[in-house]
């Protein structure tokens, strides 16, 4: 898995509560067998209209969004659908973090296992990052910059900090403890 | 059995306690969360074949094949079978995704219900009605819906993609400890008022984050009256609450349901079995994080006017006014509706019933029930889509598909269909379905569709008139 340390970036917001995984990515191009191309659908229905022209007023379509790698959300982020599909759009269109004020559980867990890094800051910290501005996220320090350079503190279990840190894959881990799943299903054989 | 004084000197466990407990390979330390055992792993097309070319990437196989169970219900087609009885998929790329997981089913030795096989349906359908989904199992699946499974006692969960991959290599998963939530229902739901009212009902009153981070337990005299079915539409819909899972404690009802089915324990396994299911349910006084009571007399019919499946009312309740949430005010310019305004009667094109959360056999009766002798209305589309081959074959044993048909309903093959809109079932822009199904969100029916979600009762009920109605006025 890509490495997180920091991160220094604008930021592009979506300031909405209880995003769903669908509008993020739509069901029907959930239909490939890899991770490609997602990004290029990313909130398909929000930023293209029937006939695929960019709506002009959606973020994404707006000049701030051109390199921006953290989108800020409001609150219940990727709520819905467990599809992962949903972070590799995001991923894929270049994100590296989404600064909100919390997220669905399936969500948050699905982003770090991928390198996109959900940063669930205070309301009185969240409402001072203005659209286009520029922030850092110090994972390490959990704590990120706001454009008046306030830090606020961000928590991340230590477990996904660490993987994102060193850049350690959790399957890897828990293939470290194929002896205690043997021992497991040899005390559990008979069932339940 | 421990003896008496061993139980009582033990600390009160909730079933989640209990069932979390027994599966904890590997206990949470202050730097990893807990390796959690997983007895059954479901798998669909959609969301499993990038995690199968993760582990042909790292040369891993699947660990527990005889732990794995797939079917295919997203992207597979439900309209009628050509003459040589088998399934036309014309769209290339479901097509792909279904050969791909036929391959590693086969590669991988792992059980498949297919498309045309006579068990094939909706995951959170088949698992339960084979007998696969039992109380005190940890049940996982790529897909947020498996919460279903909970109401049999089990521990079950959606996963991502990645997870998935973990699970196929290890049986395993890292996972930290949810917090747990009780609802307790009290009283006993009235006549027209359905478990799909009281789990809509909850949502509305908690939100849709409103159990994010914790695993929901049912529990009271209105759950205990609920049938198995009943309970899987309530735990269906707990992701809809934002929860981890739903569970409900095993019970009579529960092994009623059980006996006999495909992989339900048999003869002596059974007795044991039955007697270690009673003892998962959780223990007076056990610890609980948050706790809500609920009032089953008070709830109504109830049906959603929003994009997400908090925002519902009463079905002869009023629109909210957005009082300067720009949130609601979105939500009802997307759905095109007044506030301050009835929903009552509001036209609507296209009923959908069917889904993993209303899509089995009790459903399909009650929506008979109000079909029966009527005619779906002009200009209206009724798609009626069993949950599983075996709902249809006992769905059609009934008459419930004459039923369906003479009205001018649809009567499909099983699959998710118009839940999700993969497969060509989809809502057409603008338009006003009444959906059995969970979710309301912008386009999930179909881009730019407009859902309202209910009860079977209430969805055959607006077929029937063309409008939102109060199914109890059609009740004899």
């Amino acid at each position: 898995m890509q490495r997180f340390r920091t991160l220094t970036t604008r930021t592009a917001a979506l300031p909405a509560d209880n995003v769903d995984t669908d509008q993020i990515i739509p069901a029907r191009f959930l239909k490939g067998t890899t991770r490609d191309g997602l990004g290029e659908r990313l909130f398909a229905d929000w930023r293209f209209d029937e006939a695929g022209r960019p709506r002009p007023g959606f973020v994404l379509n707006r000049p701030e969004a051109r390199g921006a790698g953290a989108l800020l959300v409001g609150r219940n982020f990727g709520c819905g659908s467990s599809r992962e599909h949903a972070v590799w759009a995001l991923r894929g269109f270049g994100f590296r973090a989404i600064v909100g004020l919390s997220f669905a559980d399936i969500f948050r867990a699905n982003a770090l296992k991928n390198g996109l890094l959900p940063v669930a800051l205070e309301p009185e910290f969240h409402g001072r990052i203005a659209p286009g501005s520029e922030i850092t996220i110090d994972l390490e320090a959990q704590a990120l910059t706001l454009p008046d350079g306030t830090r606020a503190p961000f928590s991340i279990e230590p477990f996904a900090r660490h993987c994102l840190l060193e850049g350690v894959d959790e399957l890897d881990f828990i293939l470290s403890h194929e002896a205690s799943i043997a021992a497991f299903e040899r005390a559990h054989s008979q069932g339940g | 059995m421990n003896d008496g004084r061993t139980e009582a000197r033990a600390p009160a466990k909730t079933l989640f306690d209990k069932v979390w407990d027994a599966h904890v390979v590997h206990p949470a330390t202050p730097g990893t969360p807990a390796l959690l055992y997983v007895d059954l792993h479901l798998v669909h097309e959609v969301t499993s074949p990038q995690a199968f070319r993760m582990l042909r990437e790292r040369g891993l196989r699947v660990r527990r094949p005889d732990r794995t169970v797939a079917t295919m219900d997203h992207s597979t087609p439900t309209t009628p079978r050509g003459g040589d009885g088998q399934f036309r998929v014309d769209d290339p790329e479901a097509a792909a995704q279904i050969a791909e997981l036929e391959a590693n089913c086969r590669a991988s030795g792992i059980p498949l219900h297919a498309l045309g096989d006579d068990s094939q349906g909706i995951v959170h359908v088949i698992g339960p009605e084979l007998g696969l989904t039992q109380p005190g199992l940890t049940v996982v699946c790529g897909d947020s819906h498996t919460s279903t499974h909970g109401a049999f006692g089990a521990l079950a969960f959606g996963i991502g993609t990645s997870e998935v991959a973990h699970v196929l290599a290890t049986q395993c998963l890292l996972a930290a400890k949810p917090k747990s939530f009780a609802v307790s229902v009290e009283g006993s739901l009235a006549p027209g008022v359905t478990a799909k009212d009281l789990i809509l009902g909850l949502i509305a009153r908690i939100g849709t984050g409103g159990a994010s981070g914790h695993v929901l337990e049912y529990r009271g005299p209105a759950i205990r009256a609920l049938s198995m079915e009943e309970r899987m539409t309530v735990c269906n819909m707990s992701i809809e609450a934002g929860a981890r899972a739903g569970m409900i404690a095993p019970d009579d009802t529960t092994f009623a349901y059980l006996a006999g089915r495909p992989h339900a324990p048999r003869e002596g396994a059974w007795d044991a079995a039955v007697a270690r299911w009673r003892g998962l349910a959780s223990d007076d006084g056990a610890y609980v994080d948050r706790e809500e009571r609920l009032d089953a007399a008070a709830l109504e019919p109830m049906i959603t006017y929003g994009t997400n499946p908090g925002a519902a009312i009463p079905v002869r309740g009023t629109l909210p006014e957005p009082n300067g949430s720009p949130m609601l005010e979105r939500a009802l310019e997307y759905m095109g509706l007044t506030p301050g305004r009835p929903l009552l009667g509001h036209p609507i094109d296209v009923v959908f019933i069917g889904s993993c959360t209303n899509g089995r056999l009790s459903d399909l009766r009650q929506a008979a029930g109000i079909f029966a002798g009527r005619k779906v209305a002009g200009g209206v589309r009724a798609l009626v889509v069993p949950g599983s081959q075996q709902v249809k074959r006992q769905a059609e044993a009934e008459g419930l598909d004459r039923v369906f048909r003479e009205a001018g309903a649809e009567w499909r093959e099983p699959g998710c269909s118009m839940c999700i809109a993969m497969n060509g079932d989809r809502l057409e822009p603008g338009r006003y379905a009444v959906s059995t199904s969970n979710r309301n969100f912008e386009g999930r029916q179909g881009p730019g569709g407009r859902t309202f979600l209910a009860s079977p009762l209430t969805a055959a009920a607006a077929a029937v008139t063309g409008r939102i109605t109060d199914a109890r006025e059609l009740m004899s």
